[in-house]
């Protein structure tokens, strides 16, 4: 297809292919061997490539000393809804800017785009400010709906690109057939495009899990803070407890590694759609 | 602000072409055909279209617009009895504060620093990865697992991993005889920069390849037999055959990522907190310390000069390329392709 490889071709490709794909992985095998070390094993030498003696210590000092189970509830429940609801307003959004056409529509997504492109840090005060004045500092719901504004303009645009590529014959027949608009929507568009859906909900609640800025500055009481937050107040201490450090670390990299393992081909569909036109 | 693995919407919002062979979608016909319900169809469009214009409205362009004019006035949390407009004053600040050199050269080499062996490393997986093998799929799933970490936590990973004490890049390097010493990575400036450097490259090459990998799927057989038949080499068919076919893709593809990097503190911040002594702030991370600091007014023009460079990037490179008939001819080959399809 692409020309006939030559031997050596092959194997300068696996060599490097093999290398990078040593370099990618190894970050993430050196933290979890880290966190699974005993604590004093952590800092002796001859720096050990695999446990010496394996040791669930630091996953406990993490729920014993630090109440880590509280950040993983409240990351669980922030990211969930946000994402969800998220989902479910782009999907409207993005359901619209796929199928018609209208004056304000350029317009639209040029702000949505704008969004992405503006540095949000410019925000952080004047955000403050604001959800001081709803009363939503230090509040759940107030990150949710901050994250759901976050979340909403390229959820938009990645939806509309899978709505493109269902005919829209599909929906004018269910609505001859008597559906109103939003039920052809519901009932007969959204479960042909299931996978693309769950993709896009799958990406918000990453993107909210792994939320940093806005969480620091909105949330700070210790029983509403969200996992990123902890692991900053981790690091700002002046000597950094490197195990519990990798425990936690791995904790939080382990469920959005299961998601996007579980999703990745639909992320990177939704990734490329718009992007390759040859 | 959207977690570090905040995608390139703008490559998305291209306008899209439906795969070959999908069943045409008439969507602009379909619109013609309902003009005569204007009303009605206004009202729909309205009601989707509500609730994530009141979402971003309220919570994203508000604090934004707010936080524009704040740029312009005096505006300190540690002080707030005097919020009068100062005019430029924020600006001069930005400008004469001692760090801001190092500041500027230190965004100028995170950007391009990053970008170029992204773009190198991640053409290079994709060329690596087009011919179908087995595993493949596995392979890019594995390489892809680096996405789903947040740019803060990969901070933390690589700050570990070049501890200078117990860091496993100081031992490596000795069993490899590279170094003698163990090196203090964190605590110079300038290997500081390069730890950093390496732990973004890490990250981001997967988005590159991930990229490119498609816009390749995408060339036609029939264009590398037209040119194994004129003869053309390796290099030749990858100068004259591959890198035009996707030019558009190469082009929004480091467009969005050199915006997206420059807006990108995580990584910094979680490695090394701008530190040691303030030498490897960004733009972003610092932009982020002046916040912290209380000082709304500073960070916000900050914020303004950090828009307008990218503004002015953004045109520079979309035209500057565009010269070269780049956007052209991306359109000229949709439209063949969607004939055929």
């Amino acid at each position: 297809m692409i020309g006939k490889e030559t031997t050596a071709g092959r194997a300068t490709k696996f060599t490097f292919l093999g290398l990078w794909l040593v370099f990618s992985l190894f970050p993430l095998y050196w933290i979890t061997v880290t966190s699974l070390k005993d604590p004093g094993d952590i800092f002796s030498f001859p720096i050990a490539y695999w446990p010496e003696r394996f040791s669930l210590e630091n996953y406990q000092g993490l729920f014993g000393k630090a109440d880590f189970g509280t950040y993983l509830v409240n990351s669980l429940v922030v990211s969930t809804v946000a994402g969800a609801v998220a989902t479910g307003i782009s999907t409207l959004s993005a359901y619209v800017l796929a199928r018609f056409e209208f004056r304000s529509k350029s317009a639209l997504l040029m702000a949505f785009l704008v969004t992405q492109m503006i540095p949000s840090f410019i925000a952080l005060g004047p955000l403050y400010l604001l959800m001081t004045d709803l009363r939503l500092v230090d509040n759940r719901l107030g990150l949710m709906l901050v994250y759901i504004a976050v979340c909403i303009p390229f959820c938009t645009v990645m939806l509309r690109g899978f709505f493109e590529n269902v005919p829209d014959a599909l929906e004018e027949a269910a609505m001859i057939d008597g559906l109103s608009r939003l039920g052809a929507l519901l009932r007969v568009l959204l479960p042909v495009m299931r996978p693309g859906i769950v993709a896009a909900f799958i990406f918000n609640f990453v993107n909210c899990w792994n939320e940093l800025f806005l969480s620091v500055t909105l949330m700070n009481s210790d029983e509403n803070k969200t996992v990123p937050t902890a692991l900053n107040g981790f690091i700002s201490s002046f000597n950094i407890d490197w195990g519990s450090m990798s425990a936690a670390a791995v904790l939080t990299i382990l469920p959005t590694m299961v998601l996007f393992a579980f999703a990745s081909r639909h992320i990177v569909q939704g990734l490329t759609a718009g992007a390759v036109k040859g | 602000m959207s977690g570090t693995s905040t995608p390139p919407s703008g490559v998305t919002a291209a306008p899209s072409v439906r795969k070959e062979g999908a069943p045409p979608r008439g969507g602009g016909a379909g619109g013609r055909r309902r003009r005569e319900f204007t009303t009605r169809r206004g009202l729909v469009i309205a009601a989707f279209m509500a609730p994530a214009a009141v979402f971003v409205a309220l919570f994203t362009y508000y604090p934004m617009i707010a936080g524009s004019q704040m740029a312009f006035r005096n505006w300190n949390l540690t002080d707030l009895t005097d919020t009068s407009w100062v005019g430029i004053k924020n600006f001069r600040e930005v400008f004469t504060d001692p760090a801001w050199g190092t500041v500027l050269g230190n965004t100028a080499l995170w950007v391009v620093g990053s970008i170029v062996p992204q773009l190198v490393i991640g053409f290079a997986l994709a060329l690596w990865l087009r011919r179908r093998f087995r595993l493949r799929g596995l392979y890019q799933a594995l390489i892809f697992f680096p996405w789903a970490i947040s740019g803060f936590l990969i901070g933390i990973l690589f700050r570990w991993m070049f501890n200078s004490e117990f860091g496993v890049v100081n031992d490596l390097l000795q069993k490899a005889g590279l170094i003698d010493e163990p090196v203090a990575w964190l605590a110079d400036p300038d290997t500081a920069m390069v730890a950093v450097l390496v732990a973004n490259v890490w990250y981001g090459v997967t988005f590159f390849a991930i990229m490119i990998l498609a816009a390749l799927q995408s060339i036609p057989d029939e264009l590398y037999e037209a040119a194994a038949l004129d003869g053309a080499g390796k290099a030749r068919t990858l100068f004259r055959v591959t890198i035009p076919y996707i030019r558009v893709t190469l082009v929004l593809t480091v467009l969005l990522r050199v915006i997206w990097i420059f807006n990108f503190p995580d990584l910094i911040f979680g490695m090394t907190g701008g530190g040691p002594n303030n030498e490897t702030h960004i733009v972003t991370t610092w932009m982020i310390k002046i916040t912290q600091q209380g000082d709304y007014g500073k960070a916000s023009a900050l914020g303004l000069l950090v828009v307008a460079v990218l503004l002015v990037f953004a045109v520079f490179f979309l035209t500057a390329t565009r010269e070269r008939g780049g956007g052209r001819r991306g359109a000229g080959r949709t439209g063949k392709r969607e004939v055929r399809a």
